[in-house]
């Protein structure tokens, strides 16, 4: 297993290499660590898996009812909503298949809906059906006044985003792919079948090289010579609130989109929190990942009229992340045969849900279009993410198991040793946040901080 | 598998509120009192308050001082102070269901008292819009990392807030070698003595903004600086690395919510009478919870008065339920917030601005109770209301009220 963070990078060629560890970079990974023959690295700028916009979404796992029929998406979608349920399962990701319903707040919104579920029927997906006002409000007591009807489509899920590309990237380095974290690429050559990579650890070789960059996409494919697309980072700032909330709504409330915009949703999360947001603003700078007195006030204007007594809970998060929008309106999946790379770009928010089903689409370009020989194929060992839960059994065979650490969420300090020598290891508080949910709770950290940064600063030290 | 045990009195949480009204119930013979204590040390918030203004006037102590005395005397008592045990969620009316490095357990018992505390609110409760960088504190946060792990904080710290928590803040962030770039607040002057805010000013050289807010935090990875405005517009940004958010209490409430305790709408506590019963007959709740957040000697009250109420709850004693208590603006919230007309705990109350000698009336379907001058109230600060004219309640006559006109000076 090879996970490094500092220090040179290896000499020798790989075979492949997939630039950006977010879930769609992971879950290629993970595919092509299926074909022991392949040499494969993937490569990251920043220290941590999942770092850019596979952190910050509405962690809705979708099933392409609203995608544009047809379009590459809307096939990912909804292949990738099946493998990923099923790999969740195996994988011990959490996943919560609460349905969504489209709430129509006006005579527009309401007249839209019919129409939606006739496009979800051309989506292949048969089970959305329309509500009344009277069996909406019995769905969902707490749903503000003036709501007029829905669609309910109960495929919708919630999942863990972090957990998910953790999982892929865990299962591809035990099956031999190295990963290189801290390692930006900062120039691309190619000289004759080999790709020469110049990052901030020295140089890569590559004689497959996969763009998974995320925001930065465009800027890779550019210096491999394709002008594709442009990415136009698309910020959307979400308010997460207190697992005391969690009472107050049982679906995904999703906006009606119309012609005035998409609005915001209020969703449940897989650790019993509600979510707030998106809001949806083009920007120029790819860095610009921070909240905004306008958003903020934005979206809570919206939850009032959704959910009035959402806003009296106590906020635990708010965040911002950065959609990797293009000027098309589909994915932008793309081989490039006489240079032998592949582009995955302009992968939205449907990507968390189509990761697998983008893996093994991705993986069939590069045998077909680059000739890359994949070898044979084996099956993966299969890999089994963290149990939350506090058990008499798990802490009767390790009594830290019942050594709460972290109050609000419940984290064991055998949790916490278990992430920080885990496969691959946080380096940082929020890694191990993302890991573990230690100090994600109400107080923040108050109480855990010191004692979760010492266990942190032990580990690193060592 | 889980087992269930019984004792008569079980207290969560062993801060300054549940130790003392431990010490007391053991001390007044009941047999089986238990604390339960999530954190690995007994003691509470006194624990990492490495200063003074502990204790009593002619015996002074640190707060962890303080914090030992309130342990050994419960133990003495009799009482049993289990640490490292959470209390989960209730498996019963009065039984809880508990995790510790021993496994999950289920105790029941005969009173249970919630002590749970208050903390304050983190950056993203308060919705300080920016980045998410490192070196963003609540005061209990860098308290734990300076005085229980002598961690490393910043080297330059903004303090939000100017009440006395802050300046306590303010002490911990030089204990741990860094500067104090500046305090601020919202209000028009600091909430604490006039010596201790003149101290900091003077003395140690720390600038305090008024009527001034944190709109923005700045930096990638490390906090690089806040962006600050003042009220008539001005904005500037105040370079730092480390920035404390202080005050802003709110009850550590979880079980109370849990057990669908009624809870007051002021302090978001549960509503508690002057006996410090909630809704739910059996369940009492002292110190912070009921009021965010008062001090350890008002916690050490509550919980010695709890415990009264507690041994008249055991001895069979079941008081009729008493009337709503509430407050109207300016105030914020009262507590003790229902009145029985045998009640005699002194009420503490918050004012939301600063009130110049204000006037209060407790008033009950129009006909006035009592009538109290106070000296100038600034927010952030308690206030207290005797409890003399609790008698004249009538359990029949619908909530009472407690609201404030301001004198007017005639010059």
């Amino acid at each position: 297993m090879t996970v490094t963070a500092r220090g040179p990078l290896p000499a020798e060629p790989y075979d492949v290499v997939i630039v950006g560890a977010g879930v769609v970079g992971c879950a290629i990974a993970r595919a092509l660590a299926r074909r022991p023959r392949l040499r494969v690295a993937l490569v990251e700028a920043q220290d941590d898996i999942g770092q850019g916009t596979s952190k910050a979404n509405t962690a809705i796992l979708h099933t392409g009812f609203d995608a544009v029929p047809g379009s590459l998406e809307a096939r990912l979608v909804r292949e990738g909503a099946r493998l990923l349920t099923a790999y969740a399962a195996e994988s011990g990701i959490p996943l919560d298949p609460v349905g969504a319903l489209l709430v129509a707040w006006d005579e527009e919104q309401l007249a839209a809906l019919p129409r939606l579920a006739e496009k979800a029927e051309r989506n292949e997906y048969r089970d959305a059906s329309l509500l009344g006002p009277a069996e909406l409000h019995e769905r969902e007591p707490h749903l503000g006044p003036g709501a007029l009807g829905a669609l309910h489509v109960p495929g919708e899920s919630v999942i863990c985003p972090w957990t998910t590309p953790l999982a892929y990237a865990t299962q591809a380095v035990q099956h031999g792919v190295d990963l290189h974290l801290n390692s930006r690429v900062e120039q691309v050559s190619r000289r004759g079948d080999t790709h020469t990579l110049g990052t901030g650890r020295g140089t890569l070789r590559a004689r497959r090289l996969v763009n998974a960059a995320g925001l930065h996409a465009d800027t890779l494919d550019r210096r491999l010579g394709h002008h594709d697309f442009t990415v136009t980072p698309r910020r959307g700032q979400l308010i997460v609130f207190d697992t005391l909330a969690r009472d107050l709504v049982r679906h995904i409330l999703l906006p009606v989109p119309t012609a005035l915009g998409k609005g915001v949703l209020v969703a449940p999360t897989v650790y019993g929190n509600v979510l707030l947001g998106p809001t949806a603003e083009d920007l120029d700078d790819r860095r610009a990942t921070q909240s905004t007195a306008e958003g903020l006030t934005a979206l809570r204007a919206q939850g009032a009229r959704i959910l009035p007594a959402l806003l009296d809970e106590e906020v635990t998060a708010v965040y911002a992340g950065l959609r990797a929008a293009t000027e098309h309106e589909d994915y932008r999946i793309t081989a490039h045969p006489r240079d032998g790379s592949v582009t995955v770009g302009g992968i939205r928010s449907t990507g968390l849900t189509a990761s697998l089903a983008i893996a093994a689409h991705v993986t069939g370009l590069l045998a077909d279009e680059t000739g890359l020989d994949l070898g044979p194929a084996r099956a993966l060992e299969p890999v089994r993410m963290r149990d939350p839960r506090p058990s008499a059994d798990r802490i009767a065979a390790d009594p830290e198991y019942g050594t709460l650490v972290c109050h609000c969420e419940h984290v064991s300090r055998g949790d916490l040793r278990d992430a920080l020598a885990g496969p691959i290891p946080p380096r940082t508080l929020d890694g191990l946040r993302r890991r573990t949910r230690a100090r994600a709770g109400r107080c923040q950290g108050t109480y855990c901080g010191p004692a979760v940064r010492a266990l942190l600063e032990e580990t690193t030290r060592a | 598998m889980t087992t269930a045990r019984e004792v008569d009195v079980l207290i969560v949480g062993a801060g300054p509120a549940g130790l003392a009204a431990a010490a007391r119930l053991a001390a007044a013979g009941v047999g089986r009192v238990e604390v339960l204590e999530r954190e690995a040390a007994a003691g509470g918030v006194p624990r990492h308050c490495a200063h003074g203004g502990y204790g009593t006037f002619l015996h002074p102590l640190t707060g962890p001082a303080y914090a030992r005395l309130l342990v050994t005397a419960a133990g003495q008592a009799g009482a049993t102070v289990r640490t490292g045990v959470t209390a989960l969620d209730w498996a019963g009316p009065l039984s809880l269901h508990t995790l510790s490095p021993d496994g999950p357990e289920t105790v029941a018992a005969r009173a249970v008292v919630l002590a749970t505390g208050a903390r304050e609110r983190p950056r993203a409760a308060r919705l300080v819009p920016g980045t998410r960088p490192a070196g963003v504190h609540t005061t209990g946060e860098l308290q734990r990392a300076v005085h229980l792990h002598g961690q490393h904080i910043g080297t330059r710290a903004v303090v939000v807030g100017a009440e006395d928590v802050s300046y306590t803040a303010a002490d911990t962030v030089r204990a741990a070698g860094a500067t104090v770039v500046a305090m601020l607040t919202e209000h028009t002057r600091a909430q604490t003595a006039p010596a201790r805010a003149a101290d900091h000013r003077l003395r140690h050289g720390v600038p305090l903004l008024t009527g001034t807010t944190v709109t923005e935090l700045l930096g990638h990875g490390r906090l690089s600086g806040v962006r600050v405005r003042h009220r008539d517009g001005r904005t500037a940004v105040l370079p730092c690395d480390t920035v404390v958010f202080t005050g802003d209490f709110v009850p550590d409430h979880e079980l109370a919510r849990r057990a669908r305790l009624l809870l007051d709408p002021g302090t978001r506590g549960p509503a508690v009478d002057g006996a410090l019963r909630t809704s739910r007959p059996g369940v009492f709740a002292a110190g912070s919870l009921a009021h965010p957040a008062e001090s350890a000697a008002t916690a050490t009250r509550d919980g010695v008065h709890a415990a009264g109420a507690v041994l008249a709850h055991l001895g069979g004693a079941r008081l009729p339920p008493g009337v709503p208590l509430a407050v109207a603006a300016p105030l914020r919230w009262i507590a003790p917030n229902r009145v029985t007309p045998s009640d005699r705990l002194p009420y503490v109350l918050r004012t939301a601005t600063e009130l110049a000698r204000p006037v209060l009336y407790v008033t009950q379907n129009g006909r006035v109770l009592h009538r109290e001058r106070l000296r100038t109230a600034l927010p952030n600060r308690t206030l207290r209301l005797p409890a003399g004219w609790t008698h004249r309640v009538d359990p029949g006559a619908g909530p009472v009220s407690v609201s404030v006109s301001v004198s007017v000076t005639v010059s």
